[in-house]
């Protein structure tokens, strides 16, 4: 639509999310300089640190696509979490009954095309529900969310018990996303395979929006459902198919995550970057490519807060006050549209006088 | 049948936080902005709840409660303000807009305990003991069900939803309300301003998930840890289960208590345990999403629900 609108009012959003934490931060007593140096230091200075950060962020891409794919449909994809949680338990599922049968160049796409298939059957509940009943999507999802949450936590302690009763066991190293030579070139950080998931994901998801005839009637209906269904496109079908892509992504997103970034499943969490993919998403402005940048921002913002911690005692928790409150300003973009409007107008008079 | 005696007190204690919080949803509903923040809110209110009571607790003892349930559904409302200003001011997305208020009272929250506390945790030594009702808890069959072990929470937000049935249905302030809801322009040309009464509708919904969360932290749960467990989440449900309307509510949230406490006690009743975990868990959840399917048809959702209000446009 309007592109340096849209990343005026992103870098507003961003601008603010972090005047908002240096405010949270002097509050608690620190020194807000010293704590975003330490954040940024924390995501950036070194080599390991830098594959983490990247390692965070191949999770929130993942997520960001899933959400604001959904977004271009004009369906609100909350349930991101509990389609990670079906990818990451069917990728754990395979990891787990795989022992080296089959190596690990067959096995990684194996494992991502089933985790895609599981996000996008558990996501398409919610499409078919909308497309079929019209029951909204956002109530859909958080049902969803939770069945998720329930089956992870009775499967995975019952055939796939760790150490601990609330984890699987660990992910062997055959059937890990972790690949030797990438984690010997980021002195063993946590950074996957998923990394390349990650950045092919943006890659496809652009083409099909942009250069697509499926993207293309995506898109209208988004834009409008009843001029989309009297140009004779199939919102139905359409709806249902954007919820399954949607979940598909969630479910990469997942498997990405519990086999490739953590070392087994936990139970009795919805993975936040589920959530936080709405923020990435928004803050990208829906654009792939924008998802793809305001992901590494926000990885950095994650993968920084422990060391910021470390030094400064400032609760971790900034970083996701910092991200929230960037939402909030990003769902408020309003404000900065007008500013952005009158600027240019004023800029535009002074260039005529 | 002895099952259900021992479980009704939990089940009424599980459900009442519900009922407060899915109250708020009704109202601002109603009025027209969706509010999907109710999760948030509720943490918020447990939050300054748990915070209020921690300080005044050993100067003031049981009193501190009260005055903690007051804090809680305060900071609640005053919470709230930030969504009403995006979705109402600003005509922002509401939905987004409550996920963020959502996030923001999870972080936020347990970013300030750890500064005020150290830890993310504030526990309280006391809360609300349950009460025989006198007298009413001897009726046979009723007494036992509804009568006994109640906490003194419990009448308050039964009062609140008679009060509100009342000012909902009965007054001018109710019929503004719910014309905000279904036909904000209609109620624009009629002299109404659709802005304050959305407001007003927004703030009433934060005080009450406050409130709800205080409920929670001085009943059953006796400690803040920055979650309220998806309460939230189901209080929205509960409003669409309801069909918006209070006394749908109030059978909804019990549904959604009974069902809740039923799973999470089935563990100590071997009736109970028979029935594998993950489907007493999931039964709820699945009774929701069957029971959209059936109400999608003759929904009685606010018409203008989820929509800014624009008075240019007509």
């Amino acid at each position: 639509m309007n592109r340096s609108r849209d990343i005026f009012t992103a870098l507003m959003a961003v601008f603010l999310g972090l005047v908002a934490g240096a405010i949270f931060m002097a509050l608690s007593g620190a020194n807000p300089f010293a704590g975003f140096y330490y954040m940024f230091r924390g995501g950036l200075m070194n080599i390991e640190r830098i594959g983490n950060t990247l390692a965070t962020a191949t999770t929130l891409v993942l997520t960001g696509l899933s959400v604001a794919f959904a977004f271009r449909t004009g369906l609100f994809n909350i349930g991101a979490a509990g389609q990670m949680l079906i990818g990451g338990l069917v990728a754990t599922m395979m990891a787990l009954s795989n022992n080296g049968a089959l190596p690990k160049f067959l096995f990684i796409p194996l494992v991502l095309i089933c985790a895609m298939l599981g996000g996008a059957l558990w996501a398409a509940i919610a499409g078919f529900l909308k497309a079929r009943f019209n029951v909204h999507e956002v109530v859909a999802t958080i049902m969803t969310n939770w069945l998720a949450f329930w089956i992870v936590y009775y499967v995975i302690p019952a055939y796939f018990k760790g150490k601990l009763e609330t984890e699987s066991a660990r992910i062997p190293f055959e059937s890990s996303m972790k690949l030797d030579w990438l984690t010997n070139l980021f002195n063993g950080s946590y950074i996957n395979f998923g990394v390349f998931v990650a950045l092919a994901a943006t890659a496809v998801i652009a083409v099909i929006l942009n250069k697509t005839v499926l993207g293309y009637e995506l898109k209208a209906v988004g834009f409008n459902r009843h001029a989309a269904e009297y140009a004779g496109i199939n919102v139905s079908r359409n709806v249902t198919l954007a919820m399954a892509i949607s979940g598909a992504l969630a479910g990469l997103a997942g498997a990405t995550y519990y086999i490739g970034y953590a070392v087994n499943m936990q139970i009795g969490i919805l993975p936040t970057a589920g959530f936080d993919g709405i923020a990435v998403a928004l803050l990208g402005a829906n654009s792939p490519w924008g998802v793809l940048a305001s992901a590494l921002f926000f990885g950095l913002l994650h993968s920084g807060k422990g060391f910021m911690n470390a030094m400064t005692k400032i609760p971790p928790q900034i970083g996701d006050t910092i991200i929230a409150t960037i939402i909030y300003f990003a769902a408020t973009s309003i404000l900065f549209v007008r500013l952005y409007d009158f600027l240019k107008k004023k800029l535009k008079k002074e260039v005529k006088a | 049948m002895n099952i259900i005696f021992s479980i009704f007190p939990y089940a009424i204690a599980y459900t009442i936080p519900l009922l407060a919080a899915s109250l708020g949803g009704l109202y601002s509903e109603r009025s027209g902005v969706v509010n999907i923040g109710l999760e948030g809110l509720m943490v918020m209110g447990m939050f300054v709840s748990a915070l209020t009571i921690y300080f005044l607790q050993p100067t003031l003892g049981t009193g501190a409660l009260w005055l903690g349930l007051l804090a809680g559904t305060l900071g609640g409302a005053i919470f709230s303000i930030l969504h009403a200003v995006a979705s109402i001011t600003l005509k922002a997305n509401q939905v987004i807009s409550g996920t963020a208020i959502n996030m923001i009272a999870g972080a936020m929250t347990v970013f300030l305990a750890r500064n005020i506390r150290g830890s993310g945790n504030i526990s309280i030594t006391l809360g609300f003991i349950p009460h025989d009702v006198p007298f009413l808890s001897k009726i046979p069959l009723l007494g036992p069900l509804f009568f006994s072990r109640a906490y003194v929470t419990t009448w308050v937000v039964l009062a609140i939803l008679g009060l509100s049935w009342l000012l909902i249905y009965k007054t001018p302030f109710g019929l503004r309300l719910r014309a905000c809801g279904e036909h904000p322009q209609t109620a624009d040309a009629a002299g109404i301003n659709v802005y304050r009464i959305r407001y007003i509708a927004v703030i009433i919904s934060g005080a009450l998930a406050g409130l709800a969360g205080s409920v929670m932290l001085v009943t059953y749960s006796g400690e803040f840890n920055g979650s309220v467990a998806g309460l939230g989440f189901l209080a929205l449900a509960a409003l669409i289960f309801g069909q918006w309307k209070p006394l749908g509510i109030l059978g909804a949230t019990f549904f959604f208590g009974f069902a809740a406490t039923m799973a999470n006690v089935s563990q100590a009743v071997p009736e109970l345990a028979r029935i594998p975990g993950l489907i007493l868990k999931a039964f709820p959840y699945v009774v929701t999403l069957i029971a959209l399917i059936f109400f999608s048809r003759s929904s009685q959702a606010p018409r203008a629900s989820g929509e800014p209000f624009d008075k240019g446009k007509r």
